[in-house]
């Protein structure tokens, strides 16, 4: 699934997807469930965005436990920073050249 | 052109995922407008009923007996209060967004300020144990600013200003002890107010 058009790439079509590298950007790191207040996604919705991601190597993840409880905590790579700044300046581009147009 | 709408969309979305993520967005103008009542009415109280105004920094006798213990719970009370508020109002605002007021974010909020509130507040209580009771105004006006400051890089900016507010407030007021109790209502409670009233509007 590594097709990039102009800076676009495929895995940031889906809206959730896009949205979950947005935070992701602003947050070292961050765990599961607050992930899921944000999205307001059911569980195996956003694990499964979040797998996708971490199969472009997009993110990392860092499995652990407090107590008894996984607290798995997710972070930017420094591919997935790259991927993401790429997909704004083509988005940015694009809204730009549309507005030139008559 | 329906496609620029999508995209347009996108960019909004992205830029206010990124801002709700990162910073604390649960506090509303009510909150520090209620806060600097409290404070005005502490002042006055203090002033009118228990004749405090320290235009001295050096009182010989602080301790029990001196009318120092009263303004002392007074002013306990009116942390208490104001903090009652704040959390109160945040959980309402956090509860109506569906999300939760004690998160990441408060979490990192509240730790980024209490590292200058708590060394503050220990040095102001030993300094009150030496007798310096003349600066007691003045320093919670410095280490609150600096707590504010901090504060506004995890929640919305004008808490900085409020922050740079409290700070000059407090070093004008270490020139003019006798001026202290007023300027500390001015900081407490004239600057919480406006600052409240301020964000009521724009948010």
């Amino acid at each position: 699934m590594k097709i990039s058009v102009n800076g676009f790439h495929k895995a940031f079509d889906s809206r959730i997807r896009l949205v979950l590298m947005s935070i992701l950007a602003v947050n070292d790191r961050i765990d599961f469930n607050s992930l899921k207040e944000y999205l307001e996604v059911t569980d195996g919705n956003l694990a499964s965005h979040l797998k996708a991601l971490e199969k472009e190597e997009f993110i990392m993840v860092e499995k652990s436990f407090v107590g008894k409880k996984p607290n798995t905590k997710y972070s930017l790579t420094k591919e997935g920073k790259t991927a993401f700044a790429d997909h704004l300046k083509a988005l940015e581009k694009l809204i730009e050249t549309q507005k030139n147009q008559p | 052109m329906e496609a620029e709408k999508d995209y347009t969309r996108d960019i909004a979305e992205i830029r206010s995922m990124m801002e709700r993520s990162s910073k604390f967005m649960s506090l509303s103008g009510w909150a520090g407008i209620m806060a600097g009542i409290y404070a005005l009415a502490g002042a006055l109280i203090a002033w009118k009923v228990f004749d405090f105004n320290p235009d001295e920094l050096f009182y010989k006798n602080p301790g029990p007996g001196s009318g120092f213990r009263n303004v002392f719970l007074l002013s306990g009370l009116i942390l208490v209060l104001a903090l009652a508020t704040s959390i109160f109002d945040s959980f309402l605002r956090a509860k109506k967004r569906g999300e939760k007021a004690w998160n990441v974010l408060s979490r990192r909020l509240i730790a980024n300020m209490s590292a200058p509130l708590v060394s503050g507040g220990i040095l102001i209580l030993v300094l009150i144990a030496y007798g310096l009771i003349g600066l007691v105004a003045p320093l919670t006006l410095i280490f609150y600013g600096l707590a504010l400051y901090n504060a506004g890089n995890f929640t919305f900016n004008e808490v900085r200003i409020l922050g740079i507010v409290q700070i000059t407030l407090g070093l004008i007021s270490l020139h003019m002890i006798q001026y202290g109790l007023l300027i500390w209502a001015v900081g407490f409670g004239l600057a919480h107010i406006v600052y409240g009233i301020y964000m009521h509007y724009k948010h």
